[in-house]
């Protein structure tokens, strides 16, 4: 069943706290050298879920395979081909960047000369080089949040997770980490979990959405906008009588609804509803011929990713 | 091992990263030298009693603000998820931490030694008790480690950590006093108490006599209590 590119196999994965069930019967699988993007409102499970993969906790349910390697039996193993940078980057604020570089490579198994030349990698990967002598407790959250990366990267390892890698950075931040993260895509596997759409969309090349602990939906961001479908409403400018728009533009068949919001100048912006999945645009067109109005401009709304995750995180 | 070590070098490193250190080494040495220099010139005899029976009640608040840090920090920060995802036992994250706070403990105790170095000076001490003493201190020392640290890994607070270590450590050293074995009838209950007490094995390792029950009740007690807490680091598996 599993692929030799299957990087990581979840099958009905289900963790309970007491009384809450914090992930629902998940399973999915990821490929090697993809950038997965996991999404979800905060409490949807995003951070369980990591917290399972990482080993941290184990799961109620479920079974997880990891480059073939069970996470249950192969503990250690697992352990080591991963990189994980947990929300918030917590470190040991009294250390400096390097004491604490060195002490992560240690526990990653590295010493001597391959242990100095992986930390200067890491420093110019993650543009820490200058910070390296700073406390870590004084750090801006930007860089705070590269050393976690560097952390996370120091053993090169097959998969990173990182949770809420964005979160406290600024924008042009933002962007050089996003570059980063489609650089290693490139190479290995990449978990990022967010709450925020735009970031993910701009970094992945597939999107699982978790809410309430169950896996809703998972696809490409394009197939994603795809199943979500086309909106159901229309956008029309249009200069006309309003008399005349009230009473024509129901009589298009499939229209539901109108809104009539005036521009001046006896210019409308209208927001037709329908209830039909129909292009129904050469119709609204005709009305206006018809009907003698000016119109400058009509056209469908998209749906966006936002819109599909909204739809299916609010339960709509 | 290397795993150990790494834990070992942090956790001991971190004890200098901070003031705190220092501040704990200098009220320790000033705290008991005082009151064992108070007495000492009284008595008038070259001999260290006096500061050994010092030290389980001493240790009894020194020993917890040593260890309060290492759990509840970790716990507090949030770096316990990324320690404990790293390719490392548990096992080793306790044994590393605790032989951590011990060096650190032993430091202490080697300072100390400028009062038997005094007493040669001014007398003529007899060598075998003290160097017994101070191996006992190591020993019992240790074992109020390993309570802290237990101590610790049950809360992210360090304060409460603190008071925690001292009411456990305090429980355990009391009922073994003749202040408690002499109020109790029972005379079974009596010896079990006092074999259990953490302060008696010092005293009798303390006259100079070295009995293996003395050092293996050290040692049981250590691995008791770093076993429960690896059994409290591995409670987030269980919730």
């Amino acid at each position: 069943m599993t692929s030799t590119n299957t990087m990581i196999e979840v099958e009905n994965l289900n963790k309970q706290f007491g009384s809450v069930q914090a992930v629902k019967n998940a399973s999915f699988q990821i490929q090697k050298g993809e950038v997965l993007g996991f999404l979800g409102p905060n409490g949807a499970g995003k951070t369980t879920t990591m917290r399972i993969i990482t080993c941290f906790i184990p799961a109620t349910t479920g079974k997880i395979r990891i480059d073939g390697l069970d996470i249950h039996e192969h503990d250690l193993e697992v352990r080591k081909k991963i990189g994980y940078l947990p929300e918030n980057a917590p470190l040991y604020n009294d250390m400096t960047v390097d004491e604490y570089m060195r002490f992560v490579a240690e526990i990653r198994g590295l010493s001597g000369d391959a242990l100095d030349s992986r930390i200067k990698e890491m420093y110019l990967v993650c543009g820490l080089a200058k910070m390296s002598q700073r406390q870590i407790g004084k750090l801006s959250k930007g860089y705070r949040q590269r050393v976690g990366l560097a952390q996370a990267m120091i053993h090169n390892p097959d998969i990173l997770i990182l949770d809420e890698p964005m979160s406290g950075l600024d924008p042009n931040q933002i962007v050089e980490i996003r570059q980063l993260i489609k650089r290693l895509g490139e190479k290995i596997t990449v978990i990022y979990c967010s709450h925020i759409l735009s970031e993910v969309s701009a970094t992945c090349s597939r999107i699982l959405i978790i809410n309430n602990g169950s896996i809703v939906a998972s696809g490409t961001p394009a197939e994603l906008t795809a199943k979500a479908g086309s909106g159901k409403r229309y956008f029309m400018t249009v200069q006309a009588d309003r008399n005349a728009l009230e009473s024509n533009l129901p009589q298009v068949e499939g229209v539901t609804n109108l809104t009539l919001n005036e521009t001046g100048g006896g210019w409308f912006e209208a927001a037709v509803f329908l209830d039909t999945e129909q292009e129904i645009g050469d119709k609204l067109f005709k009305c206006a011929v018809d009907n003698g109005w000016t119109l400058s401009e009509l056209k469908r709304e998209t749906a966006s990713l936002e819109d599909v995750f909204t739809r299916l995180t609010r339960g709509e | 091992m290397q795993n150990i070590s790494a834990i070992f070098k942090k956790e001991f490193k971190a004890y200098f990263l901070s003031p705190i250190a220092y501040v704990y080494i200098t009220v320790y040495l000033v705290v008991t030298n005082f009151l064992f220099f108070q007495g000492f010139f009284l008595i008038n005899q070259a001999d260290m009693r006096g500061y050994f029976g010092l030290l389980p009640w001493v240790f009894l608040f020194f020993i917890p603000a040593v260890t309060m840090r290492s759990w509840a920090e970790e716990k507090k920060l949030k770096t316990m998820e990324l320690l404990l995802t790293w390719p490392v036992r548990d096992v080793e994250v306790v044994v590393g931490k605790f032989l951590a706070s011990f060096a650190f403990l032993a430091i202490i105790i080697v300072l100390s030694v400028t009062i038997p170095v005094t007493i040669a000076i001014l007398g003529n001490p007899d060598f075998g008790p003290i160097i017994g003493s101070y191996l006992g201190s190591l020993l019992m020392g240790g074992a109020y480690i390993a309570i802290g640290l237990w101590v610790s890994s049950l809360t992210e607070n360090q304060i409460v950590a603190f008071i925690l270590g001292v009411v456990v450590t305090f429980v355990l050293f009391i009922i073994g006093n003749p202040f408690v074995t002499m109020a109790i009838k029972q005379p079974l209950l009596v010896s079990l108490f006092s074999y259990l007490g953490l302060g008696n094995h010092f005293e009798s390792i303390g006259r100079g006599v070295m009995d293996s029950r003395d050092i293996v009740y050290y040692l049981s007690v250590i691995g008791f209590f770093l076993f429960l807490n690896v059994r409290s680091i591995e409670s987030r598996k269980w919730e």
